[in-house]
This record gives structure tokens, sequence and C-alpha cells, in this order.
């Protein structure tokens, strides 16, 4: 019988999962290539809903990109050793997403041939155009962070990259939220609570991203992650998650006290169908309470829990997202206050949405260009955490 | 004078006429495709009054004006893009209904060209608030920041367009306030088209226009004042 040397099946495995990353990534290109052909009268975006799934995708990868460099920070700005350890794995997160939410955002404007003039023609009062110069930044700095602590020679320059990049990200969330909380119009925007919400809700998606990626390197390798490493970063999770449902609901109560928003909150709450129940199941029970219950419930929080719980916070930040981006245009722009509307262009009346194929699509094929870089990355370059025996700090 | 100067003075010349001949049609042509030299005045704000006591219920003739002009298809699906629209609006609680129509309110503050990543939205010194279609990179943030849902994007490939009114498939537009009329002194299509005359058409910065002056006098209110956008559409009878 012939017999296969160890690595084999794991080489294959390998090559496997490339092809099927690859895969999804051409399924998204072809759909892209379909809403060129015939515009984006195939999806399900219409002049109602004019940001749809494709945005759900691309600002969970942009804000998770931001978020797992938490773990970075904590290591190079803060000195902690478990999480130093870690930060060549969460810069590399960080760039594979935002690369894929990028990909997802520029792919889904209607002339996407034309970034070269996003580039070359600059509004500076606008948002978008700030964060055009954040996101390119953010990519530049983190890979000279990566570089600072992957070649030895340039280690004493770690410290001052980390710190760039700590403060790099927090302006960059606070201009992802600051999209929204610039429109003045809009129920469900125009809110300062906004940029500080992402901030904190980046913190909860990307330690999530990283914990499931981690506990997959971890399998992959034959590693077992310390349980004093995993019980420390669960507990942050857990602060996390706390933190970002205070956020999420201080923003409903600000509204719910305001008479004006009292119909638009009814609406995502309570009457609008599909967005309170993604609101309350997804967001609220499978997305906070039940991770919450899985990392600090007694006798739970061990590595399959982390894992699931981290799952699950990842399944909650796209139902969340799709309340509050499609949600939010769903509800009827209040133009004439005290009365009913009605008209040819939706006035006065919830708009409909249903995501198309070549939509979902595209997000995966996001998803899918940030799962290729990372696992040709953790491929070719070290990115396994290096712990010692002990924690010192 | 020598043979050889002779000859380069000759010379000179011949390339000169020749030169001329050469550029002459070029610059004729230019100049023909270019229309008459206009310059835009910011001593100008084009505006509108609309009267809703004069608009008919299921009455869509401005609608349809704006479509003939423009070149746009007029369809009313999800997806089809509608500069202006006619929207009826019933009082909640004393049930009071009104007609009117609703198109790009031209703000003074426009939010849609604060929001423009690229510029392509941008607003004339006349007050037109307009899209550039070369610069629309097809993003939408204009259409999410606009409180008066004016804009549309254009979802599918275009065709029959009017040569004043270029379109584009993956670019957002809006009202024009017809601005190729109004460069050649004409009202907008809307305007013209009412037969009730509830849109009344002009410059507001004129004291002496019938715009001015009526503003004036009635009582007239902008959508959503307190936005503060100052608005070049008004509405009286609201």
């Amino acid at each position: 019988m012939k017999t296969h040397p160890p690595m084999y099946f794991k080489n294959r495995l390998y090559y496997v999962l490339l092809a099927g990353g690859g895969l999804v990534a051409l399924a998204g290109l072809y759909a892209v290539h379909l809403m060129e052909e015939h515009g984006h009268a195939i999806t399900g975006m219409n002049n109602q809903i004019v940001w749809g799934l494709p945005h759900v995708f691309a600002i969970f990868m942009i804000v998770a990109a931001s978020g797992v460099l938490n773990v970075a920070s904590i290591g190079s700005v803060f000195g902690k050793a478990l999480y130093k350890a870690r930060a060549p794995l969460a810069s590399l997160l960080s760039i594979a997403m935002l690369a894929g939410g990028l990909s997802v955002l520029m792919l889904d404007l209607g002339r996407p041939d034309r970034v070269i003039v996003a580039a070359t023609n600059t509004n500076l009062t606008s948002v978008f155009a700030w964060n055009v110069v954040l996101y390119s930044g953010m990519f530049a700095l983190v890979v000279l962070y990566l570089w600072t602590m992957m070649e030895r020679r340039m280690n004493p320059w770690t410290k001052p990259a980390g710190l760039a990049v700590f403060a790099w990200r927090f302006i960059l969330t606070t201009g992802t939220g600051l999209i929204f909380a610039f429109l003045t119009a809009r129920q469900a925007y125009g809110s300062a609570l906004l940029p500080p919400m992402f901030i904190v809700l980046s913190f909860a998606w990307g330690l999530a991203v990283f914990h499931i990626v981690q506990a997959t390197l971890y399998v992959w390798n034959d590693k077992i992650l310390d349980p004093v490493i995993l019980q420390r970063k669960k507990n942050l999770l857990g602060v996390f998650v706390i933190g970002s449902l205070y956020m999420v609901a201080i923003y409903h109560l600000t509204n719910l006290y305001f008479a004006q928003q009292t119909g638009f909150e009814r609406f995502i709450l309570r009457d609008g169908g599909i967005y309170p129940n993604l609101f309350w199941w997804g967001y609220v029970l499978l997305g906070n309470l039940v991770p919450l219950a899985l990392i600090y419930g007694p006798g739970l929080g061990r590595n399959r829990c982390v894992f699931a719980a981290s799952a699950l916070v990842v399944l909650g930040a796209f139902a969340l997202l799709y309340v509050f981006i499609i949600g939010g245009q769903a509800y009827p722009l209040n133009i004439f206050p005290g009365y009913e509307a009605s008209s040819s262009f939706g006035d006065g009346q919830v708009a409909s949405y249903t995501p198309s194929l070549y939509e979902f699509l595209l997000g995966f094929g996001g998803l899918a260009i940030a799962f290729i870089v990372t696992t040709v990355s953790v491929r070719v370059l070290n990115f396994m955490p290096q712990d010692k025996h002990y924690i010192t700090d | 004078m020598s043979d050889i100067d002779l000859k380069r003075r000759n010379f000179f010349k011949t390339s000169l006429g020749a030169a001329a001949i050469a550029i002459a049609p070029g610059i004729l042509l230019f100049d023909t495709a270019h229309g008459k030299a206009q310059t835009v005045s910011g001593k100008v704000r084009w505006g509108m009054l609309i009267d809703t006591a004069q608009c008919r219920e299921g009455c869509n003739d401005c609608v349809t004006a704006c479509n003939r002009e423009n070149g746009l298809p007029g369809a009313t699906s999800a997806t089809a893009v509608q500069w202006i629209r006619k929207v009826d609006i019933k009082n909640t609680t004393t049930g009071r209904q009104v007609s009117l129509p609703m198109m790009c309110q031209h703000c003074e503050s426009p939010p849609c060209v604060d929001v423009c990543p690229t510029g392509a939205s941008f607003k004339r010194v006349d007050g037109i608030v307009l899209v550039d279609r070369h610069l629309c990179i097809g993003c939408r943030y204009c259409m999410m920041a606009c409180p008066y849902k004016a804009r549309s994007f254009v979802h599918e490939p275009v065709s029959d367009q009017n040569p004043d009114v270029p379109r584009g498939k993956g670019t957002v537009e809006s009202c024009t306030l017809c601005v190729h009329r109004i460069d050649n002194g004409m009202q907008p299509a809307c305007a013209e088209a009412c037969a009730n005359k509830a849109i009344l058409f002009g410059d507001l910065n004129d004291p002496d226009s019938e715009i001015a002056r009526k503003i004036r006098a009635v009582a007239s209110v902008q959508l959503r004042a307190d936005l503060g956008l100052n608005t070049g559409v008004r509405y009286q009878g609201l």
C-alpha cells in the first residue's frame, strides 16, 4: 500500500481551500461584469434603497479591519506580550479585510472604471474623499508596521509604527461612522453617536474575526492555545460585546426619546417586518446574548465556545449592518412633516428591497479576497503567534 | 536685396498663409460647437414658486414635459429615473389634501454637493445644482444625502438621448432646472407646460422679477426649512 507523508493531505487541503476561495472571488467578479453590462437594474438596489447588500459586506470588512488592530495596539502601544505575539497576525487580517472591503465598495460603483477619477478629483468637504485617503493610508501604514515587526533590523521602529497605526485606525473608523453621521435628513443617521458607536463595534467585530482565524490556525498547526491566553482574550471579547450593545442601546434610546424619531424606531424595533426580526433575533440574541452566555456561562468559555461566540458575533454584525444600512433607507424620508404622502417615487412608503444573487456573489467575493490574502500569507510567512510559557504582564 | 532674402521672405509669407488656411476652419468649427460665449452670472439666483392651489391632482403635464425635454423614458418602476414627480399629500390631523410637483430644490447649501467625493455634484453661481457626468463615479452618496429624494441613479443603459442633456448608465442625475433652456433665455419645460401656471420660474435675486414680487406678497415655504438649506424652489399654500 502506498503511504503518504504526514503533510500530504494538508497540502492538498490547502490548495483545495485556495481554489475554493479563488472560485468565489471569480464568481464575484463575474457578478460585477454582469452589473456593468446590464446596469444596477439586475441587483435588488433601486432609487429608494441606493446602498444594498454589497455595502453591508464592505462596511463589515472595513470596520472589522480597523478593530482587529486592537490586538496589535494592545501589544505595541501598551506593551502586553500576549498581544505583541499576535500583532503580526492581526495586522495581516486588517490588510486582508481592508482589501476585501474596499474591492466590494469599489466594484459596486456605477462606474468602477472611473476609480482614477476618484483618485485625482477630491472634494475636500466630502467624508468619502477623506476616506479614500484614510483607507489607502491605513493600508500603507499597516504594511509598514508589519515590516517593522517581521524584519529584525526594523524592530526598534515597531512602537512608533504601532502608535501611528493606533491613531490612524481611530480616525479611520470615525470616518466610516461619519459617512452616516453627516447625513442630515435621514432619521436613521445624522447622529454624532455613530462614529464612537462604530469604533466600539469595530473592537468586538475585529476581535471576533481574530479569534476565528487564530483558532483555525492553531488547529491547522496541531497546536493548543494556552488556556490562560484564551481566558484573557475571551474576557476581552465579552467586554467589547457588552460595550457595543451599550452603544447600540443608547443610539435607539435617544431616538425613542425624540417624538420626531419615534416613528422610525417603531419601524426598526417593532413594525418593520424583517428589520425588527433581524435586530432582535439576529443582532441582540444571536449576536450578543448567546455569545455572552458562551463566554461567561459557568462551565463554558472553552475553545469551542469562544469560537462559536466569535462566529455569532460576526453573524450579529451582518444582521445589525443590514438593519442599519438597508432598514435606515427603507423608512420613508420625512419631507412633509404632519402629512401622509404618496407618489410614483415611493414617497411616504416603506421601500422594499430583495437582495439579488449578484450582490451576494459580490459580497462573498470580497470575503474570498480577504480569505485568499490571509491563507496565502499564513502559508508563506510565519504569522503563528509565538508565546512564551509564562506571561509576565 | 539679395535673391536669398527675397526667397526667405516669400517662404515666410507662404507658410503663414498655409497655417492660417489650416487653422481657420478649426477655429470656426470650435466656435460653432461652443455656441455663443456665455458667462453665468452670480448676481442671478434661479428659483421657482409653486402654487399648490393651482396644481391639480392627477395632472401630470409637468412630468411629461420634463421627460420629453430631457429624453427620459418616463417609467415609474423602482429603478426608473424620475427627475420630477407629482406628490399627493394629506394632512394627518385636518385631512386637507394637496398635490404638488417635487424635484431638485436647488439648495443654496446643497448636501449632495458637500458629500460628493469627486466634486461631480456642483452648484453653478446662478444657483443651479448639477451633476458633471464625466466626474460622477456612481457612488450614490448624494442620493443618501438629499433630503428630498430628488436624485435618481441610472440603473440601465440609456438610449434616445437629447443632445443637450447627456446621460449615462451608472451615474446619478436629477432636475437641471432645464439649464440648457435657461441658458438660451427660455423657461424650464415643466413651468412652460403647466396649463394652470402653478410653476412660476424666475430670478429670486432680482427684486423686480415676478417671482421676487410674488414671494414678497404671498406666504411661501421651503420644504424641510428646518434643515437650513435655503432652497431655490418654494411652495405656496402648504
